[in-house]
């Protein structure tokens, strides 16, 4: 298993000393070449099970549990460690596409400071790696763009600054945390399918954070529905998908559009055929 | 029902002790303030008077009290005067935008070119030093700090939702500057009015220390400092009394300030 | 490039449009002085037709307009016109007041940094903290404190016991740079802690916010340390409120700078314009008042322009 949490439990503790659970014991695991879908409401736990994760919850938090990556407890590691895996073995794409970027410094350096972070290569090098990827994530005119500052962009290159971001060193886990809710919808399709192709070019495991069943049901092999920091749901897409057994994923899928709904009911939809 | 800050529990305090002893120094103070009485000058606190005499023999107490009348009433006669001209010009800026928003925040950038000390001194070569002088002096100053923040406030108000209904209703600009530009705005203004007449005592004490400020035998707190450096060694209280009189009106009300802040913006709680 | 350059020159003309104002209102002001120049400089018994001599040699019997536009074109030409009391060009005694006055102003600016900087940074690391209250209670009391009294508790609390930097005076740059240095220094470090109380706050309160951004975290899931996301993407951002307070407090900074070379006796620009008010020297007066306020507009230009440098954002918006 690449990625392996057991019975992840995360607490916040407020000033006044209180603590408030968040995370009630959640269990997955995500192998090489795999999707794994988490869906949820806003508030369900989604984004602080990615933060626990790369380990970037903030220091009131109270973690327990295990959060196995390729063997190796992350719950234990130092902060040295940490920002040794962060980057280069585990790569985060975050929400705001807007706001999650640097304003005051180049894209170009953005990206190519993944690189000079983790690999010793030169300035130069790094450019020219960084542009490689911003093709990679098919942003037009990337070489003008490199030169640009993050206001100058639309949400959608925004996103795809991010993507070629955290895959700049090819992790071996991607964690997209709502990676295309800020955008248009023609955008989302476009940002699920190079996601989408990442996963079988490279081969790295993706988990997909999303509160539209929709997003999930694209390209996720199998998925996770959480309420309320519980697991309500676990389990291979499509089975979730034509036989919800809980009360909370009915109500899930019930809130899709109808289109949608009937596609998942008209197409015998195996495994490999969502791809 | 909210809890009260305890920056503003302190700064209130401070503030109307001060309030008190200035008001109560145009009445009463333990022995007259310009009282000269050379058999006792220069006594350190505790040997005669509560803070001891200065080098005519006149109570430092005393005229601490009497100084706090003058810095109080110089820089909130200032502000009042700074204070009302800036948001009306900040407001009315706001609310008419365009060209006369250009002409007049140029007008604002020239006035905040004038330090209170260099507006004293130009307008010192005209009047002659005194409370006026002061007075007008920090007020030409507060001006513009006023303008800007009135102005950047209020147009925070124009931006909102309700505004635009306001609009929609048929209401003039003015009924609306008078019916949600201003209440909206005034705790912001009086949180303002706190800090800088703190600041305005500052700068009367250094006006004053300059010999800029008001006339003798009127005691002030910057010309007790200025009298203070003959006699640094024979008597330092008269170095740290006046002093730590300024230093403390000066930190209540920055304490009343942040406290009313506190109290009324909840984010930056 | 010219992204850059444009908000540039748009606010180049408004600076030159603000300059003509504040010297036009200079001037304005020094009309409605009491009392004759030619008066003041060859005193009260002087002839009646020497006076007028003197009146017409100074250009004084020309009407206002013509006069104001003389002193302008003076001014370009480095001429400020003669002092009445001192037997030196006015554009003489300030330059040789400034080898005080900027050497001061600029330890100031540079300690006042020095302190707030890392106290505001370190501060904010662990808000509520032993530190944080610690810089927070320095720039409370820091910022209600006169610079000139300052100045006093320095005389009395280290020049008067230690002896280790002079109570007062300036021998000058000539007679040795350590003794210039060390008269400087205690005037500056009054100068400084008001003002490094100030930027102490904005500094933590910037680094806090900033701090909290999402790109922040964005660099942080790169793998970069805590202390390379502060001085790399932190810092940079946190600098610009910085910067704009620096700005704005140097009018403060004019103004202390007059009060606490009155303390320490220190020949600078500003105990200029207090003597120079004192003996009635209104051409002294009106060009030294200029030139601080020339000062002051020239450095809020040169901040608006820095932004434009620190914030990338800036150049489009305008």
């Amino acid at each position: 298993m690449m990625l392996d949490i057991k019975n992840l439990k995360v607490s916040f503790q407020n000033s006044k000393g209180s603590e408030t659970e968040v995370l009630h014991g959640i269990n997955l695991s995500i192998n090489r070449g795999e999707t794994l879908g988490i869906v949820g409401e806003s508030g369900s736990g989604k984004s602080v099970l990615s933060l626990a994760t790369i380990g970037l919850l903030p220091a009131n938090a109270k973690i327990t549990g295990e959060i196995l990556f390729q063997g190796n407890n992350l719950l234990t590691m130092s902060e040295k460690q940490l920002c040794k895996l962060r980057g280069a073995n585990i790569g985060l794409i975050f929400q705001e596409p807007m706001t999650a970027l640097n304003p005051a410094m180049k894209v170009g350096k953005q990206i190519a400071e993944s690189l000079r972070l983790h690999t010793k290569i030169s300035r130069k090098e790094a450019q020219q790696a960084a542009l490689q990827l911003l093709e990679m994530v098919k942003i037009p005119d990337a070489k003008r763009k490199m030169e640009c500052y993050p206001h100058e962009m639309s949400g959608g290159q925004r996103q795809r600054v991010g993507i070629a971001i955290a895959i700049a060193l090819k992790p071996d886990l991607l964690i997209a945390d709502e990676p295309t809710t800020a955008l248009d919808v023609t955008v989302q399709a476009e940002i699920l399918d190079i996601l989408d192709e990442l996963v079988t070019e490279l081969g790295i495991a993706l988990i997909l954070i999303s509160h539209d069943l929709g997003v999930i049901a694209r390209i996720a092999d199998k998925t996770l529905v959480m309420y309320h920091g519980n697991e309500m749901e676990h389990g291979e897409t499509a089975d979730i998908l034509r036989r919800p057994t809980h009360d909370y994923t009915k109500k899930l899928l019930a809130a899709l559009p109808r289109r949608t709904r009937l596609d998942f009911d008209n197409v015998p939809f195996a495994q490999g055929e969502l791809k | 029902m909210k809890r009260i800050p305890i920056s503003l529990m302190i700064g209130g305090v401070i503030t109307a002790t001060l309030v008190i002893a200035a008001i109560l120094s145009q009445f009463w103070t333990p022995v007259d303030p310009s009282q000269i009485n050379i058999m006792h000058r220069l006594k350190a606190p505790g040997v005669e008077g509560l803070l001891g005499t200065d080098h005519f023999g006149r109570d430092s107490f005393s005229m601490i009290m009497a100084g706090a009348w003058v810095s109080l009433g110089v820089a909130f006669s200032a502000i009042a005067l700074g204070g009302l001209a800036g948001t009306i010009i900040g407001v009315t800026a706001a609310c008419k935008r365009g060209r006369f928003e250009a002409i007049t925040m140029r007008i604002v950038d020239v006035l905040f070119a004038f330090p209170p000390v260099l507006s004293a001194i130009l307008l010192a070569a005209i009047l002659g030093a005194g409370a006026t002088t002061t007075i007008v002096a920090i007020a030409l100053f507060m001006i513009p700090v006023f303008t800007r923040i009135t102005r950047s406030a209020a147009l925070q108000i124009w931006a909102r939702d309700y505004i635009q209904a306001a609009c929609m209703a048929g209401k003039t600009n003015i009924q609306i500057t008078l019916e949600h530009v201003i209440p909206n705005i005034s705790s912001q203004i009086i949180v303002q009015v706190a800090i800088q007449t703190g600041l305005g005592i500052l700068t009367e004490a250094g006006l004053s220390f300059l010999g800029l400020g008001i006339a003798p035998p009127t005691p002030s707190w910057g010309r007790m400092l200025a009298d203070s450096q003959t006699y640094f060694s024979l008597a330092p209280h008269l170095v740290y009394v006046p002093g730590i009189a300024i230093c403390l009106a000066v930190l209540g009300l920055n304490l009343l300030g942040d406290g009313l802040r506190d109290l009324t913006d909840p984010k930056r709680k | 490039m010219h992204c850059i350059a444009k908000p540039i020159a748009k606010s180049l003309s408004g600076l030159i449009i603000t300059l003509l104002f504040v010297s036009f209102i200079i001037f304005l002001v020094m009309e409605a002085v009491p009392g004759d120049p030619a008066e003041i400089i060859l005193g009260m018994s002087a002839q009646p037709d020497t006076l007028a001599a003197l009146r017409s040699q100074l250009g004084l019997d020309r009407p206002f307009i013509e006069r104001y536009l003389h002193w302008l074109t003076g001014l370009l030409s480095g001429d400020l016109g003669n002092s009445y009391t001192y037997s030196t060009s006015v554009a003489q005694l300030i330059v040789e007041r400034l080898h005080v006055t900027l050497p001061l102003t600029g330890l100031a600016v540079m300690l006042s940094v020095l302190i707030s900087l890392p106290l505001g940074v370190t501060a904010s690391a662990k808000p509520n903290g032993i530190v944080d209250s610690f810089a927070s209670a320095f720039s409370q009391i820091g910022i209600a404190l006169p610079n000139f009294w300052i100045g006093l508790l320095l005389i009395i609390g280290i020049a008067l016991t230690t002896g280790w930097f002079p109570a007062g005076g300036f021998p000058g740059w000539d007679n040795g740079f350590w003794p210039s240095l060390k008269a400087l220094m205690l005037p500056s470090i009054a100068l400084a802690i008001p003002q490094a109380a100030v930027l102490t706050r904005v500094t933590r309160a910037a680094v806090i916010e900033i701090t909290n951004e999402d790109f922040v975290r964005t660099a942080r899931a790169k793998g970069a340390t805590p202390n390379y996301v502060l001085w790399h993407h932190v810092l940079p951002n946190a600098l610009i409120p910085v910067v704009t307070m620096l700005g704005m407090q140097i009018s403060v900074l004019i103004a202390g700078a007059i009060l606490v070379e009155n303390v320490f006796n220190l020949p600078g620009m500003g105990t200029l314009a207090y003597q120079a008010l004192a003996q009635r020297d209104f051409i002294v007066i009106q060009n030294v008042v200029l030139f601080f306020a020339v000062v002051v507009i020239f450095i809020n230009f040169l901040v608006d322009a820095l932004y434009n440098i620190l914030d990338p954002r800036l150049r489009i918006r305008r």
